[in-house]
């Protein structure tokens, strides 16, 4: 073959290699919109829609029967009763397993299986969640109640964390709690006033994570706490939710209904999403 | 406290006896210096806690295994292939709800695996440096979207666009043609296997790319500079190069969005459509989910076989989605344990 030859079939196949390379990079370039197309379809629905259900009315009254006015009221007093109760009786637990995978146990068998474990509740199936704690609390006291709908809700904060608490205490430099024990301070004192304290903000973040997790949950709650037409603080009863209550709303015929469904979805998402950024910020600024 | 009690003194006053010690210089006790109290407590508080997630695993197994014993005693595991499910004749079989879940977490599968792996590139080789972070955080907020909300979207938004602009066309198109034309039959109302499979699709996309962009990034630069060195165009790094280096680590994520799909609830109950038959494999047919079946129906449910029957769909999803995800975090760690070796 003549040089001129080779040279020809060098350039054609460069020419291919490009063109394959420009393709592929286009494609990567239409995934990337692909998926920003999605967010910002759902979130101008969302705003749009919610917008025009949104009033004075919808977060001081009660959830309406079918084509009355009406609003949330219970319904968002339930939800923020909830989430807060579960994420402080989830917090704590989350914490001290996650100072116990970081600081006492980081190597046996054990400390591995839990971390395994873990790492599969957090993604474990909600709905899993509830009827477990149906299968629990609700079957054996024959009533659902606001207690199993906060039982349910802080079993999902556990996992999330557990799962911060660790990776943000591994982040803590060695020489910090050094320096604590050769001042002769004893071990909780270290892990909490020292290791704990570095940690702060990153904890801080898993817990708003976990609370924006569990504000948007439903499936946890269906068979748990249910749901309540009346306001009600008693959390031996049935509860209302933002959730349940914008599933049921949404399912529904009757236009009302739907509309403040819509409102319940902006409030949601507008919670959830804020919750996500603040979380976000408080990081950056740490590392 | 006198210095004779540093023999055989008791762990919880070790404290006083070490100052009591370091006044009159005795000799340091062969006895290993226990922390106080307070530190024991503290750490059996922690133990206690970590104990409690194992137990959480446990016990949500065998409560979910107690509650399904009628149906599992009765039906054994023809369950999982007889599709009558009629709660008034009191017979129950989870094919149908089994077979949707498989069906919809696969075409999500299928349209999110290609897309991830597209923004996983872009992100790590093609972006510049300061729109990534912007970039991964909005994809990373699809993932944060509450599922509810995917569902009353697609259930009010996106399926009528889908029927009318998706369905009717496919429809027409495809309608004659053998094969085909079976999995296009049925009503195009936009609610069924296919939305549902598209919205799981939506709600994946951010889990599997995360993972995606997380072991890409675990490449060694070395590895890459010596192929762009050669010459490589971009395309050529990440699939002959990046890909075959991560491939444990990006199986692991597809895994993990699978697990996720699978036991996704809210999203798939509203556009699934509920439907507890099985006589199409049409695309745009109405279906039933298992966790759809449990979120619609289970509240309802009387006491007895019925209730006991979607326990124990309950078990079979809890147990599908444990195997994918331990399967996901085995090959996750395999390719963080072969990093440590080579550096």
């Amino acid at each position: 073959m003549s040089t001129s030859a080779l040279h020809q079939a060098r350039l054609a196949k460069f020419a291919r290699r490009k063109r394959v390379n420009i393709l592929a990079t286009t494609l990567a370039l239409l995934a990337m919109g692909f998926g920003l197309f999605w967010l910002f379809w759902i979130l101008w629905e969302t705003i749009r829609l919610g917008y025009d259900g949104m009033a004075w009315a919808t977060l001081t009254q009660m959830t309406p029967p079918p084509n009355e006015e009406g609003g949330l009221a219970n319904a968002i007093y339930g939800s923020f009763l909830m989430v807060l109760l579960a994420t402080c009786v989830g917090t704590p637990v989350g914490v001290m397993a996650g100072i116990y995978l970081a600081e006492f146990d980081t190597k046996s068998w054990f400390a591995s299986l839990t971390r395994f474990v873990n790492d599969i509740l957090l993604s474990a199936p909600s709905i899993v969640v509830g009827l477990f704690v149906y299968a629990v609390v609700v079957s054996r006291f024959k009533s659902f109640s606001g207690y199993a709908g906060i039982l349910a809700l802080s079993l999902i904060v556990i996992p999330v964390v557990i799962r911060t608490t660790e990776n943000m205490l591994q982040l803590v430099p060695a020489g910090l709690r050094e320096a604590a024990y050769a001042l002769g301070a004893p071990k909780w004192k270290v892990i909490l006033s020292i290791t704990l304290k570095a940690a702060r903000s990153g904890v801080i973040t898993g817990v708003l994570l976990a609370v924006a997790r569990i504000a948007g949950e439903t499936a946890p709650l269906l068979f748990t706490a249910l749901s309540n037409q009346f306001w009600t603080s008693s959390l031996g009863e049935p509860m209302a939710s933002l959730p349940v209550t914008i599933f049921k709303f949404a399912m529904s015929p009757y236009e009302n209904w739907q509309k403040l469904a819509w409102a319940g979805v902006f409030l949601i998402t507008v919670a959830v999403l804020g919750l996500n950024i603040v979380a976000r910020i408080l990081t950056r600024s740490k590392i | 406290m006198s210095s004779t009690l540093t023999r055989g003194a008791s762990p919880s006053n070790s404290h006083a006896i070490s100052s009591a010690r370091a006044m009159t210089k005795l000799p340091p006790s062969k006895r290993p210096r226990t922390g106080p109290m307070v530190d024991r407590i503290f750490g059996w508080a922690a133990k206690g806690a970590a104990l409690l997630t194992l137990g959480l695993l446990v016990a949500i197994l065998t409560s979910l295994t107690i509650s399904a014993w009628p149906a599992i005693s009765k039906y054994g595991l023809s369950f999982l292939t007889n599709s009558t499910w009629d709660p008034v004749q009191e017979e129950f079989g989870g094919l149908v709800m089994i077979y949707g879940t498989v069906f919809t977490s696969l075409i999500a599968l299928l349209i999110a695996v290609p897309v991830s792996f597209g923004i996983a590139l872009f992100l790590t080789e093609l972006s510049p440096a300061w729109l990534r972070r912007p970039l991964g955080t909005a994809v990373e907020l699809l993932a944060a979207v509450p599922s509810i909300v995917y569902g009353m979207w697609g259930l009010l938004v996106f399926g009528p666009v889908l029927a009318t602009y998706v369905q009717q066309p496919l429809q027409a198109l495809f309608a004659d043609v053998p094969y085909l034309g079976t999995f296009v039959s049925g009503p195009p109302v936009g609610i069924g296997i296919l939305s549902a499979g598209i919205i799981l699709a939506i709600m994946i996309i951010p889990f599997i790319s995360a993972v995606m962009r997380d072991v890409f990034e675990v490449t060694p630069p070395l590895l890459k500079e010596s192929a762009y060195g050669l010459g490589a165009t971009t395309w050529e790094v990440v699939s002959k190069v990046v890909l075959p280096y991560t491939k444990t680590g990006v199986i692991g994520g597809i895994m993990l969005g699978l697990g996720r799909a699978i036991g996704e609830t809210m999203a798939v109950t509203f556009v699934i459509g509920n439907f507890n038959q099985l006589d199409s494999v049409s695309l745009f047919q109405a279906a039933n989910s298992i966790t759809s079946a449990l979120a619609n129906e289970f509240a309802e449910a009387g006491e007895g076989l019925h209730q006991a029957s979607l326990m124990y769909l309950g078990l079979v999803l809890f147990f599908i989605t444990f195997v994918i995800l331990s399967l996901s975090k085995v090959l996750l760690l395999r390719l963080r344990k072969g990093e440590g070796e080579k550096t």
